[in-house]
């Protein structure tokens, strides 16, 4: 399913040569990018503050779902409350205040939104770096989030 | 996490200099010559390896460090020598910065104990929340004026408004009612940067960037509500506001940050405002009689291609000849003209000297090759320090310079501790007459008001060498310090053609920090250093030969080892600096908690850190000596003053008068 919206994605960029796929080139990740954005119908009519917006969106959705898998492992893991409860704090901060400075910021002074997002993969990566080796539940997640703050960056440095 | 560092036997010695046929006896030397930098990797692999080692070794440490300091009778110490592993965490040249290497197995997290030391005593912030760029600052009735780009709701950016401190020696504030809020729909979205003229009556115009309900960059005028009140609490927005709005071919969110005017030949008076137009950074004109209405010149100021958005842009005078400051008006053949701006691309402010052309107000740069916001020019500050702006002070005639100092954590920490950045300490700010090329700051001599108990000492050191000062608490301190490297350990450096030349090579940042060694560097002073040096951070010159055999001096602050925690921004910063003939190589330090600033050379290399050390606080903060030079001894004279806190009042009518008795 991913790969044919991505491929018919792709085909439309092409054929369009939309801002879009214009964008999503100039970052490090275009797959990724592209998939995220096209799988938000704003993107079709949006332009870069909105496509950074889209992906603000994407930092916090994806955010909040790691909180909530958060604290479902307290109950599973118990042994790692104290790496836990940091991520809690991390990942909080991700979805309250970098997203919150990302989103006003995009619209006036971008580099503010950029410290913002940066901020958010350091978070994330923290809370990661808390678990001993191999024992973090959120592996996956934050890698994730790493890779979207990353295009996001990317995105919101073009507004500078 | 432990200090496997610190039982580490010597291991920096490349090759015995004995070797009469100057051959390499080490095969892994670098080409370069006797520096070897450890590689990132490398001590990646090694911290890993150490903290099993440590473990190992917890039971039979005795807690005493390996290096014990005898002091001869003539005031000489001996230590024993150490190396130690480059430090782990790096910062790329664009911000993004990985996790360290040296990974904790559990959880770091910052405690209220660790926050609330990184408070400073005798530097300007709120007593809470964010600030970030200082706004229209001047001196009128007695006062010295700060205003300041303020949130008043959260330790992050956003709500933008005018806070406002007055003073009356730039070092003692009392905190005052906010001056400007976001009110009117020309600054709904933010009352943003600004600067002050006076008229020729001696009344006060701010000029300050509204972001308007639209998010449109404009200009709005203000004005003190009550010319007779020293402490200007109340601003007035004229109500034909906005007065400039982006103009054809400027995009509305490329213009910002209107300068103080200066008066043309014409009798007008002139600002600028920093602009782009695609990715070349520029700077515009606009000539005014009345600050209201103005007219454009098609001429821009300057522009630099590929330079980005041109933010707090900053025009004055510097006198050729006198070590003072000049009013912003002055011009003739005795003075030079600065263009500043802060680079929105890189954060980093750039200057550069130039010739001003009052017909058609246009400047040219002295040397076009580091014209400013190019990489390579001249920076007010080699560290963290950002859309600063100078001011006038008619007082006792100074150009004073305040930068913005922002947080180098996380914004977790800075949420918790409920507060975010600094002002540097303010500074003077001269053309160095000697050699023409640059210019020289220094801390206002106010802050000498703050000095309390001193100390005196004149040591010799020798190559790999490590000497704990011992000052009491080490938190708030001024160094000053002069250095000499011993003319037999200079000539014989010279001479000896095996070392080969590293100068061209070397720079604070990609060099490999303090652990380092070279023939003739690195030395200095460790901050902010922990008993077991687990955590400094060092403040040094590097001396290295160059290919014309002439030797050239960095200096440099690495704070790569500054702190365990892994969340926080820890890179090596730092220029070369020019060092004339006959010069002592000196250096100044000033420790505030969880900021240092280092002077180079008089001020001709400045460098700002922000340090969040977990261990070194309160009265666990050390401060060190070091020469980790191969081959040089060093002579270092030096004075060490504990600093008093600024007391930093929040706003009421006692606190103001108790400054005014002042």
């Amino acid at each position: 399913m991913m790969k044919t919206m991505m491929m018919m994605a792709m085909m439309m960029g092409v054929a369009m040569g939309d801002i879009v796929d214009k964008t999503c080139k100039q970052t490090p990740d275009y797959s990724l990018c592209l998939s995220l954005l096209r799988s938000d119908p704003r993107s079709s009519s949006a332009d870069t503050v909105g496509l950074g917006l889209i992906l603000v969106d994407k930092i916090k959705a994806l955010g909040t779902e790691t909180l909530g898998q958060i604290n479902m492992a307290y109950k599973t893991k118990p042994m790692l409350k104290k790496p836990l409860d940091e991520c809690n704090l991390r990942y909080k901060t991700i979805v309250d205040v970098d997203v919150h400075t990302a989103i006003i910021a995009i619209r006036g002074n971008p580099k503010f939104a950029e410290g913002a997002i940066v901020d958010a993969g350091v978070e994330a990566s923290v809370c990661e770096g808390g678990f001993p080796k191999g024992q973090s539940p959120i592996t996956g997640l934050t890698q994730k989030m790493n890779k979207i703050c990353d295009v996001t960056r990317a995105i919101v440095r073009m507004l500078l | 996490m432990a200090s496997s560092d610190a039982l580490l036997p010597i291991s920096a010695r490349e090759e015995d200099p004995l070797l009469s046929d100057g051959s390499r006896s080490d095969p892994n030397a670098e080409t370069h010559g006797r520096r070897r930098p450890v590689k990132g990797l490398l001590a990646v692999t090694f911290g890993l390896f150490f903290i099993a080692f440590y473990v190992a070794l917890i039971a039979t440490h005795d807690g005493s460090r390996s290096n014990d300091v005898k002091f001869e009778s003539d005031g000489t110490a001996t230590t024993a020598s150490r190396a130690r592993l480059a430090g782990v965490s790096e910062k790329g040249n664009d911000q993004l910065w990985k996790l360290s290497g040296d990974r904790n197995t559990v959880a770091f997290s910052w405690n209220n104990s660790m926050l609330s030391w990184q408070r400073t005593a005798f530097h300007f912030q709120p007593e809470q929340n964010w600030m970030n760029d200082p706004n229209g600052p001047l001196f009128y009735k007695g006062w010295y004026h700060f205003f300041y780009q303020y949130n008043p709701n959260a330790a992050v950016w956003g709500d933008i408004v005018w806070g406002h401190a007055v003073s009356k020696d730039l070092i003692h504030w009392v905190h005052l009612p906010l001056a400007m809020v976001a009110d009117q729909w020309y600054d709904a979205n933010g009352v943003w940067t600004g600067s002050a003229t006076f008229l020729e009556d001696g009344s006060i115009v701010m000029l300050y960037t509204g972001s308007t309900d639209k998010s449109v960059q404009v200009q709005n005028l203000a004005y003190p509500e009550d010319l007779n009140d020293p402490l200007l609490l109340k601003w007035v927005k004229f109500s034909g506001n906005p007065v400039l709005v982006p103009p054809p071919g400027i995009l509305p969110k490329d213009f910002r940050d209107p300068t103080t005017a200066w008066k043309t030949s014409a009798g007008k008076w002139r600002i600028t405002i920093g602009s782009k137009i695609n990715r070349t950074g520029i700077s515009l004109v606009y000539d005014t009689t009345d600050f209201k209405t103005y007219e454009k010149l098609d001429t821009l100021l300057h522009k630099v291609p590929n330079t980005g958005m041109w933010e707090c842009v900053d025009f004055y005078p510097v006198s050729k000849t006198l070590v003072k400051g000049l009013d912003t008006s002055v011009n003739g053949p005795d003075v030079k003209h600065i263009v500043k701006a802060s680079m929105d691309d890189t954060r980093i402010d750039h200057y550069a000297i130039g010739t001003y052309f009052d017909s058609n107000g246009t400047w040219i740069p002295d040397d076009p090759t580091i014209d400013v916001g190019i990489s390579t020019s001249l920076r007010y500050d080699y560290g963290k320090f950002y859309a600063s702006k100078t001011f006038y002070d008619q007082n006792k005639g100074r150009r004073i310079l305040w930068g913005w100092i922002g947080e180098s954590d996380s914004e977790s920490a800075d949420v918790q501790k409920g507060w975010s950045s600094l002002q540097g300490i303010p500074r003077t700010v001269v053309l160095d007459t000697k050699t023409g090329k640059n210019l020289v700051q220094w801390p206002v001599d106010e802050v000498k008001s703050l000095r309390l108990s001193s100390k005196k000492f004149n040591m010799e050191v020798g190559p790999g060498s490590l000497v704990k000062i011992d000052v009491g608490s080490a938190a708030q301190l001024d160094i000053e310090a002069e250095f000499e490297i011993k003319k037999e350990s200079l000539d014989k450096i010279l001479g000896d053609a095996s070392v080969a030349a590293e100068a061209e090579e070397f720079s604070c940042q990609k060099s490999g920090g303090s652990t380092v060694r070279g023939a003739l560097g690195p030395f200095g002073f460790s901050v902010l250093a922990h008993e077991s040096l687990s955590e400094q951070t060092p403040v040094y010159f590097y001396v290295a030969k160059g290919k014309d055999s002439k030797l050239k001096t960095f200096f440099c602050t690495d704070s790569s080892r500054s702190s365990f925690a892994n969340d926080v921004v820890k890179p090596v910063y730092g220029s070369s600096v020019p060092v004339l003939e006959g010069e002592k190589l000196t250096m100044r330090i000033l420790v505030d908690h969880s900021i240092v600033e280092a002077f180079g050379q008089g001020g001709r290399a400045c460098i700002t850190s922000r340090v969040y050390p977990t261990k070194a606080i309160y009265g666990a903060a050390k401060l060190f000596l070091f020469n980790n030079a191969i081959d040089a001894t060093i002579t270092a004279s030096f004075n060490v003053w504990q600093m008093n806190s600024a007391f930093i009042h929040p706003y009421s009518e006692e606190a103001v008068r108790a400054l005014s008795r002042t």
